[in-house]
């Protein structure tokens, strides 16, 4: 009973303090956002300000600050931010910073803190209910379990999720909108040549994509389950490309399809540099990619398929090319759906090849206008909105690929659902 | 007899083909970055004069400013390890909460999360930078630039599959153990730290190499949230950005390509069962 007093002083000493930094730095965050919009320019950016000045301790260069700013601002590759800022408003900012305004320096100070006061505050309250003496000690248990991920999930998956089909009916640009527009963005989405010609090449990709990588992987597994000395080796080598980033194996195929295909046929030009060839090339890589990681689920497959079966129709005479038709296929019907869905949704979704090997190069000319030849679904919605700025309809594209990819996954499982009736 | 022999030699053959063809990249890769600018011109495919070039252009490229191989190796590992370490607590603990407590609000939960991994990370990444940017500036906490807003975003994205696939292992965990714990006077979390979260490690494996393996070689969220210059760089974006900066110096490329395999390899070589098996089975979850 004795330590139960002390966890209750505990627990309540923590709720409170908690509670109350809590509240202090959200006041803080409040006075900061006033004090950032009262000189026009957004918090962040005057953080950024006093950082320069605290650099150039004394200089009333200005000048070179907000060059500085500048060029910060084209590192981080985020000039959205900077985009409302004038430097007149800089200037004023940092005039008043230099003119020895040392309550607005005090102030910044204080606000510099302000997360790690909520962050103290979250950690503090979290104690104190974890100790409070309680009967309902597992209820609090089972909230403060859930609460991490839960929270992120949220913040990073579905906060965004709501806003970006809200963003898609309007005019948003990055940082924020100021009318609504409707369906407006989809209908010039579906009116824009180049969009519909990415829907198209990506349509094409992903079905021959999807036979080709099954076709081969199948293939592949069978070699692997045959009685090949060494198959675990070869298991391993056909498995390997798919653990390699499509980043990095995008430039090494580049570096493959420019130089050593040239070399090997000479006088031929790069397959990159014909459109048709160029899609052919992309099909390549992935395929070599992807066939491996599909060849093992084949492989896991075949090899559940029972030996007495097996046994049983090596004895009533059946050859090979009967046994896999007729009965190994039969029973991996279900394998077959898995693999055909998953290089479906991944071939659909594809883009760090697709960046990296030939970045939608080269041009195409569609009605008198040139196209990129193969951007993809995922690259062109990368393109619309960081290459061309054009937030709100990349937002849109990109809601139309969400609906695509779960169209295809309801299918999925309403297959799936059917087979485990069957059986 | 005879005719199932040479059935095995073909398919032997084919085997070792396949093999080659498949490896050929890799063999490539390392042949070409013993080599100087010139001697790729002139021929791709022929082996290196010297392979002391090898040592010039890893020298050459580990010290280069926008590759930084081993600030952006450690990024990476700091960044891949922190996530996962998390990752697998908090997916742990969602889990077996969402399976013990059976009421409308975990069905929910956990159709949310499951729901969730239909979601491509195209439809979400716009919103969440203008998110991030937001927050950062009003809470004061600087999440995009900074490690704890990728490791953030990681739990986030990663969550859902990773719930998803301790679910259906926690069901199979007997309740009569923990029953058995909370008769002897064990506290809930104790019975989760203690009983449960030890009998999870096949299936954190699992977890751990599904999630290792997409983070390590993520490319898209840590562009758009580090950037592509910015201070902190993964592997593949400091890849991507020496790429943008040293076009067709197909030595250092190669040179820089090999570097960023080589980690993975490695793990694959001591890891080779555990990793094709843990990827094999997320797969057909």
């Amino acid at each position: 009973m004795k330590n139960n007093g002390g966890k209750k002083l505990f627990s309540t000493v923590a709720l409170i303090v908690g509670i109350a930094v809590m509240i202090f730095s959200l006041i803080f965050d409040v006075i900061s956002l006033k004090d950032a919009n009262k000189k026009g320019i957004p918090g962040f950016i005057l953080k950024e300000v006093q950082e320069q000045v605290k650099n150039a301790e004394g200089s009333d260069n200005y000048e070179a600050i907000i060059k500085a700013l500048g060029v910060k601002a084209d590192k981080i590759d985020d000039i959205e931010n900077f985009k409302n800022v004038t430097t007149e408003k800089i200037q004023a900012t940092l005039k008043e910073l230099g003119s020895g305004n040392t309550a607005l320096k005090a102030q910044l100070k204080i606000y510099d803190y302000r997360g790690w006061m909520l962050i103290a505050g979250v950690i503090l309250v979290i104690l104190g209910l974890y100790f409070m003496p309680t009967k309902k000690h597992r209820k609090i248990i089972n909230i403060l379990f859930l609460f991490p991920l839960i929270f992120a999930f949220a913040v990073t998956v579905l906060i965004p999720f709501a806003c970006g089909i809200f963003y898609s009916l309007t005019d948003w640009d990055g940082v924020k909108f100021t009318e609504f527009v409707g369906l407006g963005n989809y209908i010039t989405m579906f009116k824009s040549q180049d969009y519909v010609y990415s829907f198209v090449v990506t349509f094409i990709y992903t079905v021959i994509n999807m036979i080709a990588v099954n076709v081969v992987a199948f293939a592949l597994a069978l070699l692997c389950t045959s009685k090949v000395k060494g198959r675990n080796f070869y298991r391993a080598a056909f498995f390997i490309p798919n653990l390699i980033g499509g980043i990095v194996l995008g430039y090494v195929w580049q570096f493959i399809f420019n130089k050593v295909f040239t070399t090997i046929i000479p006088g031929s030009m790069s397959m990159l540099t014909d459109p048709n060839l160029a899609l052919a090339a992309i099909l390549i890589v992935s395929t070599w990619q992807y066939a491996g990681y599909i060849m093992m689920i084949y492989v896991t497959g075949l090899q559940g398929v029972p030996k007495d079966i097996l046994e049983a129709s090596s004895v009533d005479g059946a050859n090979s090319f009967v046994t896999l038709t007729k009965i190994k296929m039969p029973m991996i019907a279900n394998t077959f759906t898995v693999c055909i869905f998953l290089t479906l949704v991944n071939s659909f979704k594809q883009f760090d090849l697709n960046l990296a090997i030939t970045n939608g190069a080269p041009s195409r000319i569609l009605n008198g206008k040139a196209v990129q030849s193969t951007e993809f679904l995922a690259l062109n919605i990368y393109n619309t909105a960081i290459g061309r700025n054009q937030y709100a309809l990349g937002q849109t594209k990109a809601v139309v690929f969400f609906i695509i990819l779960a169209i295809v996954s309801l299918t999925q499982v309403t297959i799936s659902k059917k087979k485990e009736v069957e059986m | 007899m005879k005719a199932e022999k040479t059935r095995t030699l073909i398919l032997e053959i084919i085997a070792i083909v396949f093999a080659l063809i498949v490896l050929s990249p890799f063999i490539l890769v390392v042949i070409n970055s013993a080599k100087t600018s010139a001697d790729i011109v002139i021929s791709p495919i022929s082996l290196p004069e010297n392979w002391g070039q090898m040592i010039t252009n890893m020298k050459n490229v580990i010290n280069n400013e926008s590759f930084n191989y081993w600030k952006s190796f450690f990024s990476s590992l700091f960044i891949t390890v922190v996530s996962l370490g998390l990752l697998t607590l908090f997916s742990s603990m969602t889990a077996w909460v969402l399976v013990r407590n059976k009421t409308k609000w975990s069905n929910t939960i956990f159709m949310l999360f499951v729901a969730a991994m239909v979601i491509p990370f195209q439809v979400v990444m716009l919103p969440l930078l203008s998110t991030f940017r937001e927050t950062s500036s009003f809470l004061g906490i600087q999440l995009l630039q900074s490690y704890k807003g990728l490791i953030f975003a990681y739990l986030g994205f990663g969550g859902s599959m990773s719930v998803f696939i301790l679910h259906g292992f926690i069901k199979g965990v007997p309740y009569e153990l923990e029953e058995a714990a909370w008769i002897d006077g064990c506290s809930p979390e104790g019975t989760f730290f203690r009983i449960i979260f030890p009998l999870l490690k096949p299936i954190q494996v699992t977890v751990l190499i599904l999630n290792g393996i997409w983070i390590w070689n993520d490319y898209l969220l840590p562009s758009m949230m580090l950037g592509l210059n910015g201070e902190i760089k993964t592997l593949p974006v400091a890849v991507s950005s020496f790429v943008g900066s040293y076009v067709k110096q197909w030595d250092l490329i190669l040179s820089a390509a090999f570097l960023a395999m080589i980690p993975i390899v490695i793990l694959f070589i001591f890891a080779q069962k555990q990793i094709m098996q843990g990827m094999v089975e997320g797969a057909i979850k």
